[in-house]
C-alpha cells in the first residue's frame, strides 16, 4: 500500500517540480538580454573603473610625473614586463640623481596582476580601463609609459604640519628595502 | 464546407483548377503522374524551407531563454542565418572514414530522410493540401517514422567508431520505447474518434477538438504523446544519444557535409512531425476554431485559411517543446526508461480503458452537450 502512495505521491510531486522548473524558464524568457553587442554599442559601453587594461603613469600639466626611477615595480613584475631606463644626472648643487630616462611596458607579456601599481612606493602608475588595445604587431604593444620631455615632480616643501607623510614614506623605504636584499643573492 | 465560397485565401481553387486543366489536356495517367511528380518537388521543397526556418526559429528562441539575442549579423535579425549555413554545409566535403562499412555508412542517412519524409507526406497542412490520406493514416505514420532509426542503428553500427555505436545504441532503446507510449497515445485518440484516418480525424474536430472532446483522457493521452515524440526526437532532456559531454555528437559523430546536413534536417523535421501529428490529432489540425451555433464567429474564423491555422498551431507546440528543452536537464539512461517502463506505459494503458469507459456510454463532451 504504502508503495502505491509512493508512486503516485512521486509522479505529482514530479509533476509539480516539473511545472515549477517550466515557470522559471518562462520568466527568463522575458528578462533583458544580457549580450552586449561590442562595436556597435561603444558609446554606451560601461567597463568598470577597477578593470585593468592598460598600465599609464599620469603625468600632471606641468608634464610631471611621480616616477622616482627605483625600479621596485621592475623587480616585482612575474614576467619582466616592465623596464626602468634610468639615467644619473647631476643637480645644480652638485648631487648625483637619478632620473628617469624611459619607463618600458610590454603589454603582450603583461598578466595584469597590479603588482607593479601595488609596489610602487610614489604612486606613479596605475591601471586603466581603456581595454580596446588591439593592433597589428607585436612590435607596438611595447609601450613607452612616461612623455617625452616629462621631468619628477618635485616633493612640496612648505607642507611641514603634516607628520604622517614622512613616515608612510620611511615605512615604505624600509619595506622596500629587506626586499631588495634578498633578491641580490639570488640574482647572483 | 457550406463556407466554401467565404474563403478566398484557400488553395483548394487553385489545385481542382490545375486538377481539372491537366485531366482536359491530356491522358489521365499523364495528367496523374505529373500530378504526382508536382506533389513531390513541392513536399521536397516544403520540407527544405521548413527545417531552415525551424533551424532559425529553434536558434532565436533557445538564445531568449537564455538572455541572449541569438543570430543577428546575417540578413535583417539575423533571417539569413540558416540559409547561410546550409549553403556551408552543401560545400563541405564529404569525408570518407577508414575501414567503415562504406554501403551502409552513405546509405543510413537516406533511410532517416526517407522515413521523415514518407511520414511528411501524410501530413494534412490545409484543406486540400494532404497528399497522403490512407484509410488507415494514423497506423501509417506511426508505421513509416519507425523507419527512421534504422537509420540511426546503421549509422553507428557503420561508423567502426564506439561513440556512434553507444549513442546509436542508446538511441535505438529510447526510441522502441518510446515508440510505444505514443502509438498508445493515439490510439486513445483513435478509440474516441473511431477512425484512423486523417481526414476523418480532422473533420471530426470541427466544434470539439479531441483533446475537450475526451477532457481528462484526452488530455492525459495529448500529454504522453508530446513527451513521448520528444523523447523519439532526441531532443531535450532526453537527448542524451548525442550527450556532447559523453559522446561527442551520438551516432552522426563520423558524419560530415550533406550526410549530416541530413541527419542535421531529418532531426528538426521530426520535431515538426511530431508537433504536426500532435495538432492534427489533438488540437483540430487545420481546422479553425469554431463554436457551434456562432455562426458570424465562425464565419470571421473561416476567413483565416487553413494552413495558417495549421501552422499556428504547429508553431504553438513547438515552442513547447523547446520551452521544455531549455527547462529541464539531460536525463540518465536509467532514469529515461523508468519514465517510460514504469510510467508512462502503465498510465497509458490505464488510460486507453479510461477512454473506452468515456465512450462507451457517452461520456464525451460531444455525447453531453449534444455537439456535432
Amino acid at each position: 500500500m504504502s508503495s502505491i502512495v509512493e508512486y503516485f505521491s512521486g509522479l505529482f510531486t514530479g509533476i509539480k517540480s516539473l511545472l515549477g522548473g517550466m515557470s522559471v524558464t518562462w520568466k527568463e524568457l522575458w528578462t533583458k538580454k544580457v549580450t552586449q553587442q561590442y562595436p556597435e554599442n561603444r558609446d554606451t559601453l560601461v567597463i568598470s573603473d577597477r578593470f585593468r587594461a592598460e598600465l599609464v603613469m599620469p603625468h600632471d600639466d606641468k608634464n610631471e610625473h611621480a616616477c622616482t626611477a627605483c625600479g621596485i615595480c621592475q623587480m616585482n613584475c612575474p614576467n619582466g614586463t616592465i623596464n626602468v631606463l634610468s639615467q644619473m644626472i647631476e643637480t645644480e648643487d652638485g648631487k648625483k640623481k637619478k632620473q628617469l630616462d624611459k619607463y618600458i611596458w610590454d603589454l603582450g607579456m603583461c598578466t595584469f596582476c597590479n603588482l607593479c601599481v601595488i609596489t610602487c612606493p610614489s604612486d606613479a602608475i596605475k591601471f586603466e580601463n581603456t581595454y580596446e588595445n588591439a593592433v597589428f604587431t607585436r612590435s607596438k604593444l611595447i609601450q613607452q609609459l612616461n612623455a617625452d620631455g616629462s621631468k619628477l615632480r618635485e616633493k612640496k616643501k612648505e607642507v611641514k604640519p603634516v607628520e604622517p607623510k614622512p613616515v608612510v614614506e620611511a615605512k615604505v623605504e624600509e619595506k622596500s628595502a629587506p626586499e631588495v636584499k634578498p633578491e641580490e643573492p639570488k640574482a647572483e | 464546407m457550406i463556407l466554401n465560397s467565404s474563403q478566398p485565401l484557400e488553395l483548394t481553387n487553385l489545385t481542382s483548377w490545375l486538377d481539372t486543366t491537366l485531366r482536359s489536356s491530356m491522358p489521365e495517367f499523364w495528367a496523374l503522374l505529373i500530378e504526382f511528380v508536382l506533389v513531390g518537388i513541392l513536399l521536397l521543397a516544403a520540407y527544405a524551407v521548413i527545417a531552415l526556418i525551424l533551424i532559425y526559429a529553434e536558434r532565436k528562441i533557445t538564445a531568449f531563454f537564455q538572455a541572449r539575442y541569438g543570430p543577428n549579423r546575417v540578413g535583417k535579425w539575423g533571417l539569413l542565418q540558416s540559409l547561410a549555413d546550409m549553403i556551408k554545409i552543401l560545400l563541405k566535403e564529404i569525408v570518407k572514414i577508414n575501414r567503415s562499412d562504406r554501403f551502409l555508412f552513405f546509405a543510413a542517412p537516406f533511410f532517416m530522410i526517407v522515413a521523415s519524409m514518407a511520414t511528411f507526406g501524410a501530413i494534412p497542412f490545409g484543406k486540400s493540401l494532404h497528399a497522403v490520406d490512407f484509410n488507415i493514416g494514423v497506423l501509417y505514420v506511426m508505421a513509416v517514422s519507425s523507419v527512421g532509426i534504422i537509420g540511426v542503428l546503421l549509422a553507428g553500427w557503420s561508423s567502426n567508431n564506439k561513440y556512434s555505436m553507444i549513442g546509436a545504441m542508446r538511441s535505438g532503446a529510447q526510441f522502441v520505447s518510446y515508440e510505444l507510449s505514443a502509438g498508445f497515445a493515439l490510439m486513445t485518440i483513435v478509440v474516441l474518434a473511431g477512425t484512423m484516418q486523417f481526414s476523418e480525424l480532422i473533420e471530426g474536430q470541427r466544434y470539439c477538438w479531441n483533446i475537450f472532446n475526451g477532457h481528462i483522457s484526452s488530455i492525459i493521452a495529448f500529454v504522453i504523446y508530446l513527451i513521448s515524440g520528444h523523447a523519439e526526437t532526441n531532443r531535450g532532456p532526453f537527448d542524451l544519444p548525442e550527450a556532447e559531454s559523453e559522446l561527442t555528437a551520438g551516432y552522426h559523430t563520423e558524419y560530415s557535409g550533406l550526410q549530416f546536413g541530413f541527419y542535421y534536417l531529418a532531426e528538426y523535421l521530426n520535431m515538426f512531425i511530431i508537433a504536426s501529428i500532435a495538432t492534427t490529432v489533438f488540437l483540430g489540425g487545420f481546422l479553425p476554431i469554431q463554436v457551434q451555433g456562432w455562426d458570424g464567429f465562425n464565419a470571421i474564423m473561416d476567413f483565416v485559411p487553413s494552413y495558417v491555422w495549421f501552422f499556428g498551431k504547429t508553431a504553438v507546440l513547438i515552442f513547447l517543446s523547446l520551452w521544455v528543452r531549455w527547462s529541464f536537464p539531460r536525463l540518465r539512461i536509467d532514469q529515461l526508461l523508468n519514465l517510460e517502463w514504469k510510467y508512462l506505459l502503465p498510465i497509458n494503458l490505464v488510460n486507453i480503458l479510461v477512454m473506452v469507459i468515456l465512450v462507451l456510454p457517452g461520456l464525451t463532451l460531444k455525447d453531453i452537450f449534444g455537439i456535432m
